[in-house]
């Protein structure tokens, strides 16, 4: 999983390796927005400050002249909700005159195992839709992680894409950094989209994007600091998620789904689907679960307004039947009457144990996967036609 | 006949003094594994169930004659762990570890190149030939001896299809799980290949899931490469675009790629059927055998 930095705190990081950025104030509300554009001079663009793409298209950026227009820019984006997040924060940016727009990304390929530098002439739009309809115009050169980008592979790149030969080294230089910091930083992706041109022949990098990977946090206790920030905001549920420690994703319908590894979760919401239920979540407790984790999940789908029936899916290998049936009893019993119905199959070490234990005026068992989850479904039913 | 672990595997434990290495070193003994060593660096000396520590994997391999690791070494280390493990003249390794950095397995990735030692996982359950020796976290009791040989990426998944198979009296040579994360040392194209040559297996399982294009390569290899009968499922189907879906892999990306309806045409053009639910797989595991 990766974690994602806002742009402002990308900024930070790429500007401090010496990436050209332009000059830029973060901003909480609309006085702090006009000091701002003061101080760096119109015109200005305010963008906002939240983990979505797509944001100028959505409204979140807007260009300004003069102060009015920054009012009219910061009033409309400040507390705006773009694609379910609220704006709370804004950044001034200098606004760059730019003749052309480039793209230049690292990521790793995951199909040769490889990272891979890009480069291409078509910046300023979305690059994925640039990959698929012009897959040509992105020049791609793989880089053997033992040895890092050689200078030539940088070059290459550059020249590859077709990026005019009065800037070709400065864009070779940022590729270069871009990679050293990916590398360093533990990225799982760095981009910048637009790096911008000017009528004076110099880049500038008008948008950052740096996702770090989560496994390597541990190792980078500069950006795991600024975690907390860049997770700030998201959907209450997934907040909850984290603080649990649980794979979530909260999704559109009503069948609440709790299981064990990834793929048998992914399974049951497919079996969901396919006995015509639509599932609510993800939720997977993980391998070894003991009952407190087991009593958490429950409480995490029931606080879910969405959710009518609950499937509750273990399949035991380090995690114990025994275990999950008191956790389970112990979410249930503390509700003098069950808040939703809940179908319970458990399988593997311990199943049988786990079977005495369960408290089976509280949940309906089933024996098999397909069954629970038919059970599950048709329960919702019952709860969507009253 | 099974493919890469029987009764006669050597076995050393990469992390056997931690919580998880000395617990799972004495499941697999529990199973008939043939554990002969664990290698923690420090530990050199001690023993653990009876069994000799030694502080470095080459050690090991030259004082029990080892030729297979497995990896429960905690994820900060794993990486290099499991090239201390590619260092040696093993067989095979098996990463269990779930949280590997992805740059240290590009690194490691980049070494398999360059040896003959087989990785798989990391972020895997291990691999298990029934009646014989397990390799990892599998539960043995769900599993019986048979010529169906399984591949799949995931873990609890491979114990819902073998319950099934196991629950209808059909054993398996060699279950394999090949782990979750994007970058991993064996993959489907790997396994299929080692049960094609194996004469006891008798027909084949693959269970993948969205996320990335490894069905899809699978899918081209067994149009060319593979007579025996493979029964598909793939998990993830209701999957949203730029979820993640638990394993770091398995995630369908923005521009499309990695779906399961993808996955399961390729499949289905290379005359795989690709089951709508696990018991659907396990029906057609028992008419290829009929």
């Amino acid at each position: 999983m990766a974690m994602k930095l806002h742009e402002y705190q990308a900024k930070d990081v790429f500007a401090d390796a010496g990436v050209p950025t332009p000059s830029s104030q973060l901003a909480s509300d609309v006085d702090g927005v006009l000091t701002a554009a003061e101080e760096i001079g119109y015109p200005v663009a305010v963008k906002a400050q939240v983990q979505v793409g797509g944001r100028g298209k959505a409204g979140g950026i807007k260009l300004a002249e003069d102060e009015d227009e920054a009012r009219e820019a910061a009033e409309s984006i400040l507390g705006m909700d773009l694609k379910g997040y609220s704006v709370e924060r804004v950044l001034v940016e200098e606004a760059v005159d730019f003749t052309n727009e480039l793209y230049v990304g690292i990521t790793m390929d995951r199909g040769e195992g490889k990272p891979v530098a890009m480069v291409s002439t078509k910046g300023g739009v979305n690059i994925e839709e640039v990959a698929e309809e012009d897959p040509d115009a992105i020049a791609r050169e793989h880089i053997d992680p033992a040895f890092g980008m050689h200078p030539f592979q940088a070059r290459k790149a550059v020249y590859d894409a077709g990026v005019d030969k009065s800037v070709a080294n400065d864009v070779a230089s940022v590729l270069t950094t871009l990679y050293d910091l990916w590398e360093s930083r533990d990225g799982s992706d760095a981009e910048i989209n637009p790096l911008m041109v000017t009528a004076d022949d110099d880049v500038i990098a008008a948008d950052a994007v740096m996702n770090i990977d989560e496994d390597a946090l541990f190792r980078q206790p500069e950006l795991a600091e600024m975690e907390e920030e860049a997770a700030s905001g998201g959907d209450e549920l997934e907040q909850k998620a984290d603080e649990y420690d649980f794979d979530y994703v909260r999704l559109e319908g009503n069948v609440g789904i709790i299981g064990n590894g990834a793929g048998l979760v992914m399974t049951t919401l497919d079996l969901v689907d396919y006995y015509g239920g639509e599932p609510a979540n993800f939720l997977d407790v993980g391998g070894g679960a003991k009952a407190e984790r087991i009593a958490n999940a429950l409480d995490m789908v029931f606080s879910d307004d969405n959710v009518d029936s609950v499937v509750f899916n273990i399949f035991g290998g380090i995690t114990r039947g025994d275990e999950v049936a008191r956790g389970i009893n112990e979410a249930l019993e503390q509700f003098d009457e069950i808040p939703k119905p809940v179908v319970v199959r458990l399988a593997g070490t311990n199943w049988e144990e786990g079977m005495e234990i369960l408290n089976e005026d509280l949940v309906t068992v089933e024996q098999t996967l397909e069954d629970a989850v038919e059970r599950t479904v048709a329960y919702a039913e019952e709860v969507t036609e009253q | 006949m099974s493919v890469l672990v029987d009764d006669d595997t050597r076995v050393v434990v990469q992390g056997i003094t931690g919580g998880e290495g000395k617990f799972h070193a004495e499941q697999m003994m529990e199973y008939g594994t043939n554990v002969v060593a664990g290698a923690v660096p420090g530990k050199g000396g001690q023993e653990v169930n009876g069994v000799p520590v030694f502080d470095t994997v080459h050690e090991a391999v030259a004082e029990e004659d080892a030729d297979t690791s497995v990896i429960f070494v905690p994820p900060a280390f794993a990486g290099d762990a499991v090239f201390e493990a590619l260092d040696t003249d093993l067989d095979l390794a098996v990463a269990i570890t779930e949280g590997i950095p992805t740059q240290d397995m590009a690194k490691v990735n980049k070494r398999l190149t360059e040896t003959d030692t087989r990785l798989v996982g990391p972020n895997c359950p291990g691999l298990i030939t029934p009646g014989e020796a397990k390799l990892g976290i599998l539960p043995g009791n769900i599993f019986a001896d048979g010529n169906v040989g399984l591949v799949s990426r995931s873990g609890t998944l491979t114990y819902q299809v073998v319950d099934s198979l196991t629950n209808r009296g059909i054993g398996q040579t060699t279950a394999i799980g090949i782990g979750g994360d994007p970058i991993i040392g064996t993959d489907f194209v790997d396994a299929l290949e080692l049960f094609e040559n194996d004469d006891e297996t008798e027909a084949i399982v693959m269970c993948g899931e969205i996320g990335g294009e490894d069905e899809e390569e699978a899918a081209a290899y067994i149009d060319e490469h593979v007579d025996t009968p493979v029964a598909g499922f793939i998990a993830g189907r209701t999957a949203p675009p730029g979820k993640r879906m638990g394993h770091a892999g398995a995630i369908v990306s923005g521009s499309g790629t990695g779906t399961a309806e993808s996955k399961i045409n390729a499949l289905n053009d290379a005359g795989v059927p690709v089951g709508d639910t696990p018991e659907e797989v396990a029906d057609n595991i028992e008419s290829f055998l009929e």
